[in-house]
């Protein structure tokens, strides 16, 4: 289910797995990732999910957010630019 | 990858790729509902399954679909930490344990509010159970470094404060509590000595615990030993820091799926639907080896090797399972002779005959073994837990007997017990003098049940394994192993003649022979070689089999069947219609007294010394394929004529 450490993936390619994690965890197989997207335009993402979401994400790619970056996080755009320093940086 | 124990739940099988789709497909049922949840929740579950079952489950109650069988049971949750993750959690789950359970946690910080209040939230919904869940941050632990006068009434009236909320509880309704003691912090303000003085956070906490157990033990209400728990998984990882800083999560997500079957256990056990029978298989379960091929010295029990070990320390631990009341029974597929022998004569066994209660050693199915021993026991497939080495067996119980609790096993003996126990199937929540001599009440020296047949489709079973065998002649890279097996196989052994590795050899490339190694695979692995076959063109039109033996591992599957099938078309390919069998009695080989009448051979001869000979006419044979895929390896392409073939 998670990616070994030292695959280098392109923002792409972060992007492309983010976007299957958001279907499966939305159940929305027509959901498309938007950099402006915000928790507003899903239903279903609420506080509680977000939690769920961001912990779901660190799992997949085997990272740690820390408290301060999961604060600067204010739409799917950041999201994805953050997973892929961190995911590169393992 | 090597499943995690308490992470992954790694004794429950893996949950199947399509696991949305079957939640979604569960909705679509008329009147099993009920079942089909109940199959869903079987599985190792993440907290994003759980969520997603408890979602499946919670629609189908708004459809007006039935729960049953499960049993219904209204829980609150009062906890001082956010607990919007713990309550659909606790309902996935409940459908593993036989409970269809709603859930209602109250608020954030109002815990006193709601447990005293008679309008509370959680009190007007009429939990029958609640679980009180505080978290050691939110409770006044003033620490009082030394002072021992402040830290016992610190502790006194943190008890007491727990006293009120269950008193609260049970004012307006509730039957029973089940609290939750505190798991520490692994962070220290000095290191060991905060255990040691007095008014210490880490002493405060164990004095709490301490406490809690001393109170509750004058109560009906259960103790939640999250403490425990928390020791088990180790402090340091149930506690995440970043996780409680993000959402005030009062312990590790990775451990929710872990936290709610515990709850859960302890709610089926409050409702007698705990499993209190324990069938064990015996080769490579309680003894490393297989007693009918390697005979008692050659068994693994005791001490003085790691292997021997591992099994006795699972003795152990099954023994102290019987010491506290659950009955113990055996399922193994071995004479009944074999079977008894190291419980009657091994010096080291822990375990010995007294210890069970039905004693099922015979070639027949596990399953209808099982059922037999339920009835024998008048106890529901419910209330039993099977432990097997053989991945192969394990499935075939759970797909017929799906009641029956049936744990995944590491593949080392080494973790056989540490994987029983994590499992929790027996966990109680009372104890007394009764349940010590339940185990006793049915026992009477290992009994023999009678076995009924059992509707349990064998042949579907087989064709969803995906089983491939692939045979080869002799050769230099199989030759030790071919000489192994020849010279260790007692069971399955048909003339048990023992040939050196220079004779195999010869075998090999003796034009006027026809060798065969079979090895078998499946979805569940690699079996490895299991099959050895000799046959010999001696006399003109006849092939003589000098040689069949197999490993009882793979009993059931009809390989005997396919190296018949393998052995009449490289006979044929010569020309030879015809194959003679003897059978040579050796006190050993009892279980293949009638394997040459089973395939269809007739008996044309009994010698003096118990030897029986027969012979089949191959043209005549009406043997259906079984299921499995056959490849071959280093014969040249034998001519087509039978089904399921692939040729290399």
């Amino acid at each position: 289910m998670s990616l070994p450490p030292g695959t280098n993936l392109s923002a792409d390619e972060c992007q492309k797995t983010l976007q299957e994690i958001f279907r499966d965890f939305f159940d929305d197989d027509s959901l498309t990732l938007r950099p402006e997207m915000t928790a507003h335009d899903v239903e279903g993402w609420d506080s509680l999910a977000n939690i769920r979401l961001l912990l779901t994400i660190e799992r997949k790619f085997q990272i740690k957010f820390s408290a301060s970056e999961v604060g600067g996080l204010h739409n799917v755009g950041d999201l994805v630019k953050l997973v892929a320093v961190k995911a590169n940086g393992r | 990858m090597k499943r995690d124990l308490y992470r992954e739940l790694s004794w429950l099988p893996v949950a199947p790729a399509d696991f949305k789709g079957q939640c979604r497909a569960a909705l679509d049922s008329t009147n099993d509902f009920g079942q089909r949840i109940k199959k869903l929740s079987r599985f190792a579950l993440n907290d994003n399954d759980l969520i997603r079952l408890a979602k499946t489950i919670s629609s189908g109650a708004d459809r007006g679909l039935s729960l049953s069988p499960l049993r219904p049971l209204r829980l609150g949750l009062a906890g001082n930490g956010t607990s919007e993750f713990i309550t659909p959690a606790i309902a996935a789950t409940a459908p593993r344990h036989g409970l269809g359970v709603t859930c209602v946690s109250a608020g954030y910080d109002q815990v006193l509010q709601e447990c005293i209040s008679a309008e509370s939230s959680l009190n007007r919904f009429k939990p029958e159970v609640v679980l009180l869940a505080l978290d050691w941050r939110t409770l006044p632990l003033r620490t009082a470094l030394g002072d021992a006068q402040v830290a016992r009434a610190t502790v006194e009236s943190t008890l007491d404060f727990f006293d009120t909320l269950r008193q609260g509880l049970r004012q307006h309704g509730a039957s029973i509590c089940i609290v939750q003691n505190l798991a520490a912090p692994p962070e220290r303000a000095f290191g060991s000595l905060d255990r040691k003085l007095e008014g210490t956070l880490r002493s405060l906490i164990d004095e709490v615990n301490a406490g809690l157990s001393l109170r509750l033990r004058e109560s009906t209400d259960i103790l939640f030993d999250v403490a425990g728990l928390a020791e088990t998984v180790g402090l340091a990882n149930w506690h995440s820091p970043s996780e409680w800083n993000l959402a005030k999560l009062p312990f590790s997500q990775a451990y929710l799926p872990l936290y709610a079957d515990h709850v859960c256990r302890l709610l089926a056990a409050q409702r007698g639907l705990s499993r209190r029978c324990l069938i064990l298989d015996l080769d490579n379960t309680l003894w490393g080896g297989v007693i009918g091929d390697d005979g008692l010295k050659g068994i693994q029990i005791g001490q003085g090797d790691p292997a021997g070990e591992a099994y006795l320390n699972f003795q152990q631990y099954v023994l102290s399972l019987r010491e506290r009341g659950i009955v113990l029974a055996v399922s193994s597929k071995n004479e009944d002779a074999n079977a008894r022998l190291p419980f009657r004569e091994h010096a080291d066994m822990l375990l010995r005959e007294e210890h069970f209660a039905v004693f099922q050693a015979n070639w027949n199915d596990k399953a209808a073994n099982i059922q037999a021993i339920a009835e024998t026991l008048s106890l529901g497939l419910d209330s039993l837990t099977f432990v097997d080495d053989n991945p192969f067996e394990r499935e075939f119980v759970r797909k017929v007997l799906p009641d029956v609790a049936v744990p995944e096993m590491s593949e080392d003996p080494a973790d056989y017990a540490r994987t029983l126990s994590a499992a929790g199937y027996f966990e109680a929540v009372s104890f007394a003098a009764e349940d010590l001599q339940r185990a006793n009440y049915y026992a009477q020296n290992a009994r023999r049940a009678t076995l009924q047949s059992l509707a349990g489709d064998i042949e579907a079973y087989l064709a969803s394994l995906g089983m491939e065998i692939e045979f080869q002649p002799f050769n230099e890279t199989g030759q030790a192993r071919i000489t192994q097996l020849i010279n260790k196989s007692n069971q399955f052994n048909l003339t048990t003649r023992r040939y050196s590795e220079a004779e195999v050899a010869r075998f090999q490339n003796d034009p006027q022979a026809l060798t065969l190694q079979a090895r078998l695979r499946d979805q569940l692995g690699d079996n490895g070689m299991i099959s050895v076959v000799i046959c010999r063109f001696l006399e003109a039109g006849v092939g003589e089999i000098d040689t069949w033996l197999m490993s009882c591992r793979v009993l059931g599957r009809r390989v005997e069947d396919a190296v018949l099938l393998e052995l009449i078309a490289h006979a044929s390919r010569r020309g030879i219609y015809k194959l003679r069998g003897l059978y040579r009695p050796t006190g050993r080989n009892k279980l293949v007294e009638r394997h040459y009448a089973k395939l269809g051979f007739t008996q044309v001869e009994t010698k003096e010394d118990g030897t029986t000979i027969w012979e089949l006419d191959t043209k005549s044979i009406d043997l259906k394929a079984p299921p499995m895929v056959v490849k071959r390896i280093g014969f040249e392409a034998v001519a087509s004529g039978m089904s399921h073939q692939e040729c290399v």
